[in-house]
């Protein structure tokens, strides 16, 4: 079953090598995540509006393989940005994807950048 | 490298490996294990739980990879035969043969099985391991088949024996308990007590044969009745002894051990045999000649015996062995403690009785009124943990005794205060926790909160049973220390949920920003403060969980359940439980089109599975069309109002329970609140609605409507309390009105109205000051919240389907109209179902 976390691996800025345009900024709803498509692959992108920042981690829970976590809610824990899994509530940091409250494996996390009005995801090929 | 052989993998073989492989030095040593019966130890003393769901592995200890994982070797399914004392060998059935350097002997008992004639005969079981109850279960499947009203009789009114009456009941037979004594758990329970569960345990089915002594089983081949005396018989076609257990000492008849007369292998209070290499623990182990059938000391022997073999040699067993229990039967509390039968001489008893609640509390207290020497609680044994502490401690008790059991008066005295308890206290008899250990956590810095302390001691992690006690303890102990204990929302806010509240009402704030920035700690918000200010916002201002989407809780946030592998179910509002044919018709015709899983639920709606976000509006769009509306099953709100058919159609009715029910699930409809509502209304006393298990809940009478406050079903189940008598309609809504409003108001996030009610001060008195006497003056206030509340209402899916904006986060990909392609849907039943979890 772990074939499909085998697909997330976290994607550090300085090795982006393909910027994937995935919608309008006006898509993400304000301090809240929605799901990006690309290739094979399911992203979730938060607006984290309070910081002025915007975050992409795998949709995967690791918890129980479920495409959720861009449903989930957002904010921070101990100062930590973090997504919460709507199923049980496991969150994760969005900064490295630690499980800040439990001991699952981290999540992948990508780089988020904004053009034009525009959100690109970076991935590495 | 020394080997201890343990023989017999039970409770407390098992809980020998425990504490053995946990204490330091114990990885000189190799243990292996023997256990008879084919699976890993399994938790016996809830056996019958094995009849609720036919799951063996929820029963286990340990997995077996638990074994592995420290070392153990663990050997099921085989037999010990024979020990070799010169040599220090064991053989078993399979003829191996081991050495060893100490032996621990942990063979438990079997069920006695008294030599009643016709005993062997088909459909006679005894009630001991797992096996047996599959041999059960497939016997009564067979028995049902022919006969679907098959009765079937336990033999002996003990503990076990009643459990094994629940285990009759749950597989659907008809209970019959037989008893050779006079009274049910004889051991246990005095006369008083023993009429009161049996008065109770006859109230939910089990049918009772006192005094009767079975002279033969009937039947030709297999079992067809019992006979008691001449014409004296009860017909039943199966029948379970639990007549008593027998020590399993076979093995010690090989090898010459000192035994006890009646059976079970002397040992000293090291739990050393005659032979200082062998160890018996449990069941077996005759102790002060006497052998103990309950779990807790046998775990003392193993951790004696333990600490014996790895030489911490002042580690012995006590004295004297507190037998107190505390069990739920069927349902029925029933606790026991130090001496429940009391001869007059020793002492004066205390004896408070109500059969019509089946309710039953004695206390014994020494002649000089000082000591609190045993008793027995039937019933309600809430009182338990707090009577037992005062014994074990021999703690100063009350002048009046009585009020140690008398339920607590207004302005009583505070006695039971678990901060007066002496330091040694046993506080978790599972893990051996003090009270000692407890405060000295928090005192030293170590744990902040009742988290910490439960990690930090394990106190709380076994049974459970103690953790209103830690908790007492932990916010007594902070208080101590001057560190207040806060019931602020998270770590955003300095602020209760009323608090917030308050806040919320009379700035007017509209957003969650606005509170965050205003009242926070300078953070972001998280999934816990999010949905309790988005609930407020809905209980202040009546707005609809589209209005903030992104604060909203997981189900809230997409307006429908979310299930285990991310689909949702949806349930459409059927007020009352009425609904048209066509309705239904177009229900089932909704649920085909997109291929949903349909169930009937709990609060007798019609649940439909597997709906994928995408398809989430188009669902609600036929729904709409067909004139349904949401039905709130995802938010913490009113849900349903369950009626029994009431005058309208039955015979019985008092008045029209179906036409009410809809008016009050119409009224209530769509109010956020802290945690979800129910309420029920049934058309007479037969209560068919169950309407004593809801937040409200209305029964029929002459003259009017019984208010029935604060019941709940689920973790924790109360009754609803009678709050009014023979009101009328207006009343009854006047009163939930104010009521619903007043928990909206003051109840702490995810707080139902049955713990919320519990924990007021000054119970339900205070409720009717306020609700009906309008002590505080603001009931004209809640009522005009309520009614704000009432016509602000609007269906938020017939909202979103409405407004393309809205709509949008129906999508699984916000750069795609594909759906999740990682859902697998696997056939059940005709039906589906997600794939299992790994």
């Amino acid at each position: 079953m772990n074939i499909l976390s085998d697909k997330y691996t976290t994607v550090k800025p300085e090795n982006v090598t393909i910027w994937f345009k995935a919608a309008p900024v006006t898509a993400f709803p304000k301090d809240g995540g929605a799901c990006v498509k690309y290739k094979d692959l399911q992203i979730a992108v938060f607006n984290f509006k309070r910081l002025n920042t915007w975050y992409a981690c795998q949709n995967l829970s690791p918890e129980k393989q479920e495409m959720v976590l861009s449903r989930g809610m957002i904010g921070d824990h101990k100062g930590i940005p973090m997504v919460a899994c709507p199923l049980h509530k496991k969150i994760f940091s969005l900064e490295n994807g630690e499980n800040l409250n439990g001991d699952l494996e981290a999540i992948a996390t990508y780089p988020v950048k904004i053009e034009n009005d525009f959100v690109y995801v970076g991935f590495s090929e | 490298m020394k080997t201890i052989i343990v023989v017999g993998n039970g409770m407390v073989g098992y809980k020998f490996c425990e504490k053995f492989v946990a204490k330091e030095g114990s990885e000189k040593f190799k243990v292996i294990v023997f256990g008879e019966e084919p699976r890993p130890a399994y938790d016996r003393v809830h056996l019958s739980e094995f009849f609720e769901n036919q799951d063996a592995k929820a029963l286990e200890m340990a997995p077996a990879e638990w074994y592995a994982e420290n070392n153990i070797d663990l050997i099921v399914g085989e037999r010990v035969t024979d020990i070799h004392k010169a040599s220090k060998k064991i053989t078993t059935a399979k003829d191996r043969e081991l050495s060893y350097d100490y032996l621990v002997l942990a063979t438990g008992s079997s069920a006695f099985v008294p030599p009643i004639k016709g005993v062997e005969k088909e459909g006679v079981f005894v009630y001991r391991t797992i096996e047996d109850l599959e041999g059960m279960l497939a016997y009564a499947a067979k028995l049902k088949q022919t006969n679907p009203n098959a009765k079937a009789a336990v033999l002996g009114g003990g503990l076990l024996g009643l459990e094994a009456g629940k285990a009759v009941m749950d597989m659907g037979l008809e209970p019959h308990i037989v008893e050779f004594a006079p009274k049910l758990m004889p051991r246990q329970l005095d006369s008083r007590s023993s009429q009161v569960l049996q008065l109770k345990l006859e109230s939910i089915g089990l049918n009772i044969h006192l005094s009767k002594a079975t002279n033969q089983i009937l039947g030709d081949k297999a079992i067809t009745g019992m006979e008691f005396g001449e014409d004296d018989v009860l017909d039943v076609e199966m029948l379970i002894i639990s007549a008593g257990i027998r020590p399993r000492d076979e093995l010690a008849k090989t090898c010459d051990l000192e035994m006890g007369v009646r059976g079970g292998i002397v040992v000293d209070n090291k739990m050393q045999t005659s032979d200082p290499n062998i160890y018996a623990i449990g069941e077996i182990a005759l102790y002060n000649q006497m052998i103990y059938g309950l779990v807790a000391p046998g775990y003392d022997m193993a951790g004696v015996a333990a600490d014996q073999i790895l030489g911490e040699s002042k580690s012995v067993m006590a004295e004297e062995i507190d037998m107190s229990t505390k069990l739920k039967l069927i349902g029925v509390d029933v606790a026991s403690f130090g001496e429940p039968f009391m001869p007059a001489a020793k002492g004066h008893s205390i004896i408070f009785e109500n059969k019509t609640q089946h309710l039953y509390k004695r206390i014994n207290v020494s002649l000089d009124g000082k000591k609190l020497l045993g008793g027995i609680l039937v019933g309600d044994a809430t009182d338990y943990s707090m009577l037992h502490q005062i014994y074990l401690n021999g703690m100063a008790i009350p002048e009046d005794p009585a009020q140690l059991i008398l339920p607590a008066t207004e302005g009583g005295g505070s006695f039971g205060d678990v901060m007066d308890l002496p330091d040694e206290a046993q506080i978790c008899s599972c893990e051996n926790v003090t009270k000692g250990q407890i405060c000295g956590t928090i005192e030293s810095g170590e744990s902040k909160d009742l988290a910490d302390v439960v990690s930090c001691t394990k106190a709380g992690t076994g049974c459970g049973g103690c953790k209103p006690m830690v908790k007492d303890l932990t916010e007594a102990t902070l208080k101590s220390l001057g560190i207040e204990v806060k019931d602020t929302v998270c770590e955003h806010f300095d602020l209760n949920r009323q608090d917030l509240y308050k806040i919320i009402q009379v700035k007017g704030y509209k957003t969650f920003d606005e509170v965050l920035d205003n009242h926070g700690n300078g953070g972001h918000g998280c999934e816990l403060c999010k949905p309790v200010v988005a609930s407020l916002m809905a209980s202040i201002n009546a707005d609809t969980a589209n209005k903030e989407y992104a604060i909203q809780d997981s189900n809230d946030r997409f307006l429908a359940n979310i299930q285990r592998n991310g689909t949702y179910s949806v349930v459409p509002r059927v007020p009352g439980g009425e609904i048209t044919p066509d309705k239904l018709i177009a229900l089932g015709e909704i649920a085909k089109k997109y291929d949903l899983y349909t169930k009937v639920t709990g609060g007798v709606r019609i649940d439909l599975f597997g709906a994928t976000l995408n398809q989430l509006p188009l669902i609600w769009k036929d729904l709409i069309g067909h004139g349904f509306e949401s039905g709130h099953a995802y938010g913490k709100s009113l849900r349903t109002v369950k009626t029994c058919v009431g005058s309208t159609w039955c015979r019985y009715g008092m008045d029209e329970s179906v036409s009410f029910g809809i008016e009050l699930e119409n009224r209530y409809r769509g109010i956020r609140a802290p945690h979800k509502i129910k309420g029920g209304v049934s058309g007479c006393i037969r209560e068919c609605a169950e309407a004593r298990g809801k937040d409200f809940g209305l029964i029929a009478v002459e003259g009017g409507w019984n208010l029935y406050l604060g019941g709940n079903g689920g973790a924790t189940p109360r009754h609803a309390e009678l709050f009014a008598e023979q009101i009328d309609n207006k009343t009854v809504i006047k009163y939930i009105d104010r009521y619903l409003m007043l928990y909206m108001r003051t109840a702490k996030p995810l707080q139902r109205t049955a713990a919320w009610q519990e924990r007021l001060e000054g119970g339900l008195d205070y409720l009717k000051e306020v609700i009906i006497e309008d002590k505080l003056g603001i009931a004209e206030d809640l009522e005009n919240e309520m009614q704000t509340l009432v016509n602000k209402f609007e269906c938020e899916w017939t909202q979103a389907i409405n407004d393309p904006e809205m709509m949008k986060r129906f999508n699984h990909f916000v750069n795609s109209d594909e759906e999740d392609d990682n859902l697998v849907f696997v056939p059940l039943r005709e039906q589906k179902m997600p794939e299992k979890w790994v």
